[in-house]
């Protein structure tokens, strides 16, 4: 067992602890156990499409239209929705997912059985699933008062003083962290990125492994597709534009190595929570604007360096001797 | 001879004949919008037909392309041209694709304004803006004022991106006419990027931030309807109300939630109206469009030009619980 204070998430997770004390000094409002519970309700989403990119990106893969996905399933639902408020929501739950976790099968089909890098898959599917919802819509959007009460209000239920939006997220998280550690899939995750030569050895099949963690990407961004309309209560095409660069983001905050193979759950969700926290904080302690683009940015620099050193191998040093031997 | 004869009654039979169908034709005026199906467009055509009543000699040809491109446009234009219509109306896909048709309508006689979007110089006699700058800044003060308790305490603005044009003109018109309303305290103004998560967590930190602040201007679509959802969901429905623009269709929910007591925007009926108006009397020859110029628009007044032969119609118009269910079914 490596030493705790060599453990990336235990490090991530000081480093959370550190930044929420640093923004209490400046706002104390914001570190207010509600006000907390609320920025974890805010971040629900992001972890939860964090869990399914960091599947991918640990099998050598990304997914970058996991923000086209959750916009066309939440487009999807919402239509429906509005033109028949009549259907119960575990229908519509059951469509979201059916739709984000077809969307990933196409993703993982193209990049299984067609063999095309996942970059180039994804970034074609990310404008075709934008596409489908102008298509679908006209450019319309779905607005609150097209919504059923019970679609709106569905994530709002509170429960133990948490929404079940961030109880979603709670469960989400365990499920994936059981899936990874205990299922043949999980280890196949770890198996088919660290080193896909030997996996095929042992008996795994790569493109397959790559598939499931695609669908297993498009099923959670199909029910934060759900998630995120209610939320907003608003659906219309560029809705969460550009949000797959913060799972990502999240993903590589947490730790999850973009070259596959590494990568672990409570990582991904305290990568999210960090860029969360900063988002929600940058408001609050009032910075400007200009400013905030800049310090979300280096921040991700630094713990990617940070990572990065931390992650750095003995090969190396032993690489860097020879070489400055001869 | 009695042939020459026969073609000589003939002619004057046929000349006298179409001065007279000169007189009794209609003033026919093409209102082409940026494309077929749109409510908001829809909605104008309803007020040109009512301009078309209420002069009772003009005919209001209703048309556009099925997709909003300018290639579309200017097929509509030249079929409107050889229909030899007496005015074009338009509101561009482009501000430059279209004015090479609109110059060959003017060469023919056809009385060409723009509205709602305009385009370039040469290819209009004139521009109809819904609103001017000035107008839209003393509305949303005006409105933020209407939910301060007696007109008095802090407010916010949630604006889209920090480098929109439209919302920094549109946030200093607001800020020269806030002397005029003393008591008004702008404490913050937030931008929300037009995103939605962003413009909720914005409203978020700024109610935090700020916990006084009793109303918030918001100047964009998108976010307005962020921030509506963002008061109702902190409970602050009645403490804190949300105004700004937005459109009825994506504000009716809130309007009944609460949280939103009133909005404003140009009304397309109004402009449909005002258009067709100025079209017609331009054909007429009741007004000359050049700068300075005022041209009548029945009951929307008039509109005087500045020197690029712009007009503003009017305020932007306000909508509230009364209205909002109507208007929310056109656009």
């Amino acid at each position: 067992m490596q030493p705790l204070i060599r453990n990336r998430e235990f490090l991530l997770a000081l480093v959370v602890i550190a930044l929420i004390a640093l923004i209490g000094l400046r706002a104390p409002e914001f570190v207010t156990p509600g006000n907390l519970a609320q920025v974890f309700t805010d971040t629900s989403i992001l972890m939860m499409l964090a869990l399914g990119q960091m599947a991918v990106i640990m099998t050598r893969c990304i997914d970058l239209s996991v923000a086209a996905n959750l916009a066309l399933s939440g487009m999807v639902v919402a239509m429906v929705n509005a033109a028949n408020p009549a259907i119960p929501m575990p229908v519509l739950l059951l469509l979201t997912l059916v739709v984000g976790g077809a969307l990933g099968v196409v993703n993982g089909l193209l990049v299984w059985r067609v063999g095309i890098p996942s970059i180039v898959v994804t970034l074609g599917t990310l404008s075709i699933y934008r596409g489908t919802i102008f298509l679908l819509s006209g450019g319309a959007w779905i607005n609150a008062h097209q919504m059923s009460p019970a679609f709106i209000g569905l994530p709002r239920v509170e429960f133990l003083g948490l929404p079940l939006l961030a109880w979603t997220a709670i469960v989400i998280v365990l499920l994936v962290a059981a899936a990874i550690a205990w299922t043949r899939l999980g280890r196949a995750f770890y198996a088919v990125g660290g080193n896909p030569t030997a996996a095929v050895y042992a008996g795994l099949d790569v493109g397959r492994t790559q598939f499931a963690a695609y669908v297993m990407s498009g099923l959670l961004a199909g029910l934060c597709g759900y998630l995120w309309v209610s939320r907003y209560a608003v659906a219309y095409v560029d809705i969460a534009g550009g949000f797959e660069l913060d799972v990502i983001a999240a993903c590589v905050i947490g730790g999850v190595s973009i070259a596959g193979g590494i990568g672990t759950v409570g990582g991904a969700v305290l990568g999210a929570l960090f860029l969360g926290i900063t988002k929600n904080a940058l408001p609050v302690i009032g910075v400007s604007p200009f400013w905030q683009m800049a310090i979300s940015g280096g921040v991700i620099i630094a713990a990617v360096i940070i990572n990065a050193r931390s992650g750095r191998r003995r090969g190396r040093l032993i690489l860097r001797e020879a070489q400055a031997q001869s | 001879m009695k042939l020459l004869k026969i073609l000589a009654a003939t002619a004057a039979v046929v000349a006298t004949l179409s001065v007279v169908q000169a007189e009794a034709a209609p003033v026919r005026i093409g209102l082409v919008v940026k494309a077929l199906g749109i409510g908001f467009f829809e909605a104008a055509n309803k007020g040109a037909q009512e301009a078309a009543k209420e002069v009772g000699d003009a005919e209001v040809i209703y048309t556009g392309p099925t997709t909003t491109t300018a290639e579309g446009q200017i097929e509509v234009i030249n079929s409107l041209i050889a229909q030899k219509v007496d005015a074009i109306a338009v509101s561009a896909n482009d501000t430059d694709a279209l004015v090479p048709a609109l110059k060959k309508a003017m060469d023919r006689g056809i009385k060409v304004i723009s509205w709602d979007s305009g385009v370039a110089k040469e290819g209009r006699l004139m521009h109809l803006n819904p609103s001017s700058n000035p107008l839209i800044g003393n509305m949303c003060v005006l409105l933020a004022e209407k939910v301060l308790p007696e007109g008095k305490g802090d407010f916010a603005i949630l604006s889209a991106t920090p480098t929109s044009t439209n919302q920094n003109t549109w946030i200093e018109e607001m800020k020269k006419v806030l002397p005029q309303h003393p008591g008004m305290n702008l404490v913050s103004t937030v931008y929300g990027d037009d995103l939605a998560d962003k413009s909720y967590r914005e409203t978020l930190g700024l109610l935090k931030s700020n916990p006084g602040v009793k109303a918030i201007v918001a100047p964009t679509s998108v976010g307005i309807v962020a921030a509506a959802q963002a008061v109702e969901d902190q409970g602050l429905v009645g403490k804190v109300y949300v105004t700004g623009l937005g459109l009825p269709s994506e504000l009716a929910g809130h309007v009944k939630a609460g949280s939103v007591k009133s909005f404003a925007i140009w009304n397309p009926i109004d402009l449909g109206y005002s258009a067709t108006m100025i079209a017609y009397n331009l054909v007429k020859g009741k007004a000359e469009a050049k700068p300075g110029a005022s041209i009548p628009m029945g009951r929307m007044g008039e509109v005087t030009l500045d020197e690029d032969s712009t007009g503003a119609m009017a305020d932007p118009f306000v909508y509230d619980a009364k209205n909002v269910d109507e208007f929310a079914k056109i656009f």
